[in-house]
């Protein structure tokens, strides 16, 4: 099994998540992040006082799936989050030694 | 068929339907004879009514401002000031006013309606309604009936809660300057010593009778140099508050991280939320400071309005054309500054000065929080002294510009300001500015030092970093669970 967890552009979110579910992925986890990599932050002004904001909001999905499945879910997510532009985000990938579903007990890739 | 004559008709109706409704009631009222009452007994009855009928409309519209002002510190400045401090500070904030709301009700209660307007000594008020003696009810053993005292066109109540409000807000502006940083017990022993000893002589000396009140030509009076105009608070509430915060934000340092740190407003939706009921809150303020309802009211009530606008106008406008950006901040900011600008001068200028007064007021409020305070480098974290301190004074001196005797006949028909031709109300105006500064710096920074040295101004680093919600009250602001 592996994980994948990509960090993408907000707007892009709703778009991998459905391509996502039309490759036969059917769970995955979302969260609010922030960070920084290539892509510089910007400056925000408030009443004359400069702020640099290094750290930029990004979204992260984690999936985890078979090894079989590792390129599909690769290859969707790079076609739908892909821009060209800086700060599309990253793609890491990890190998899962174990998933279990609470609700059974199943183990493996039973329990995806 | 003229208007005129139609008017006069109506005008006769009128009398004799209320004289028969008054002679009516006078019967009712146990008149023995019952047949004819003295012309006399008919038109005191008349003039009974029409007070009546005066006061009710003057005592409504004078709580209405007078709850109108209270809105203005909580939620209005409570909201305006916790957007802007990070979020684990927000209820420190919140809760300064909130406190400070009760606090000062209290010490005005007690002591404080008395020493700002007891009896008419130069620089002092008097023990006249200490614990609201001579203010609230009493009974009058000769008529035998409850007397109510009054105060000009007012019950001496709803003045003593109208100027009670004003207690309340003005050292809740300072909290702005110490914002994130002050311990709350010093913050509140703090503010009743400077309730009492700035602002009560202040409020004293300009609007009942004192060094800084307004005096007439060839009368005699102990206003310095002619006296002030001052409308409703631009040197009482606005430079005091605004010059003090500038003390205290020097004395207390800067917050830690200043200038390292991420520092920027948590929620500015919180800010113009807050703008908003100020903006509302000053009708009550300014127009209500004529301390009746009648045709100058409204004045005050137009330029405040407009002068709110084109601060707003202005302040966004110059970020826009020097930044290429209008912030949301800078237009809540401006309007803001275009309230503190008219203050002093509501009752005394026409609209298109006050549209003049409130772009004024904005751009140089920008410069002073943008422009000077970054080549000082304080820690005025709200801009307390930048707005108020700075527009306070720009909306004093510009009232001596353009003070018109066509709104307020002040000085039985003599001129007034630089606009019609006269200087000695703006040379009034400049020393009393000058006189409310000195003043102001000197007693914060004696108050300020003796509570370092006894009390302690600031929290310990920890509890700073903590944030004072946590260290200072025990609770958080945002709990999403």
């Amino acid at each position: 099994m592996k994980k994948i967890e990509a960090v993408v552009r907000h707007f892009k979110l709703e778009d991998v998540k459905n391509a996502l579910t039309d490759q036969g992925i059917h769970g995955m986890t979302v969260a609010e992040v922030r960070g920084f990599g290539r892509q510089k932050g910007h400056t925000e002004m408030y009443r004359g006082t400069e702020y640099a904001v290094d750290f930029v909001p990004k979204v992260k999905v984690e999936v985890v799936c078979s090894d079989a499945n590792l390129n599909t879910v690769i290859e969707t997510i790079l076609k739908t989050a892909q821009t060209g532009q800086i700060g599309d985000g990253k793609i890491f990938v990890t190998n899962l030694e174990e998933s279990i579903r609470i609700r059974t007990g199943e183990k493996g890739e039973e329990a995806l | 068929m003229s208007l005129r004559r139609l008017s006069l008709q109506v005008c006769a109706l009128s009398i004799v339907l209320l004289s028969s409704a008054c002679l009516a009631v006078a019967q009712e009222g146990g008149d023995a004879e019952g047949e004819s009452l003295t012309v006399s007994a008919r038109l005191e009855a008349v003039e009974a009514t029409a007070e009546a009928a005066a006061l009710a409309g003057h005592n409504a519209w004078m709580l209405t401002s007078t709850a109108l002002v209270l809105f203005m510190t909580v939620p209005g400045l409570a909201m305006f000031y916790s957007g802007l401090v990070r979020k684990k500070n927000v209820l420190s904030v919140m809760m300064q006013c909130l406190f400070l709301m009760g606090v000062m009700t209290v010490v005005w209660a007690l002591w404080g309606y008395s020493l700002a307007f007891g009896g008419d000594h130069p620089y002092v008020g008097n023990g006249d309604y200490l614990f609201m003696q001579n203010v609230q009810q009493s009974w009058d053993d000769t008529a035998n009936a409850p007397e109510l005292p009054m105060e000009g066109a007012i019950p001496r109540l709803t003045h003593m809660l109208f100027q009670g409000m004003f207690f309340i807000i003005t050292p809740a502006l300072i909290c702005g300057a110490f914002a994130e940083r002050m311990k709350f017990s010093t913050m509140t022993v703090f503010m009743i010593l400077w309730g009492t000893f700035v602002y009560c002589p202040l409020c004293h000396w300009v609007w009942d009778g004192g060094i800084l009140a307004f005096v007439k030509t060839g009368a005699e009076g102990p206003g310095v140099a002619g006296g002030a105009l001052d409308f409703a608070g631009g040197t009482v509430v606005h430079i005091s508050s605004g010059v003090s915060a500038l003390i205290c934000a020097l004395l207390i340092g800067r917050r830690l991280g200043f200038g390292t740190e991420d520092l920027r407003p948590h929620n500015l939706t919180y800010t113009v939320l807050g703008t908003g009921m100020l903006w509302v809150g000053w009708f009550g303020f300014n127009a209500g400071s004529e301390l009746a309802s009648d045709g100058l009211t409204s004045s005050a009530f137009a330029v405040t309005h407009f002068s709110a606008a084109a601060g707003t106008i202005a302040w966004a406008g110059t970020e826009w054309l020097t930044r290429g950006k209008p912030s949301l901040l800078g237009a809540a900011s401006g309007a803001v500054a275009g309230l503190v600008c008219i203050t002093p001068a509501a009752g005394f200028v026409q609209p298109m000065p006050a549209i003049l007064m409130g772009l004024a007021g904005g751009i140089v409020c920008f410069i002073a929080c943008g422009t000077i305070k970054a080549k000082f480098g304080y820690d005025d974290s709200l801009d307390a002294f930048g707005i108020h301190g700075i527009g306070g004074t720009l909306g004093a001196v510009l009232t001596g510009v353009f003070a018109t005797r066509a709104c307020w006949d002040i000085d039985n028909g003599q001129k007034l300001g630089l606009i019609e031709g006269e200087t000695r109300v703006f040379v009034g105006q400049l020393v009393a500015v000058g006189i409310t500064w000195i003043f102001a710096i000197v007693a914060t920074f004696v108050l300020l030092k003796v509570l370092d040295v006894t009390m302690g101004l600031r929290v310990s680093q920890q509890d700073e970093n903590k944030g004072l919600d946590l260290s200072q009250h025990g609770e958080e602001g945002y709990i999403f669970s």
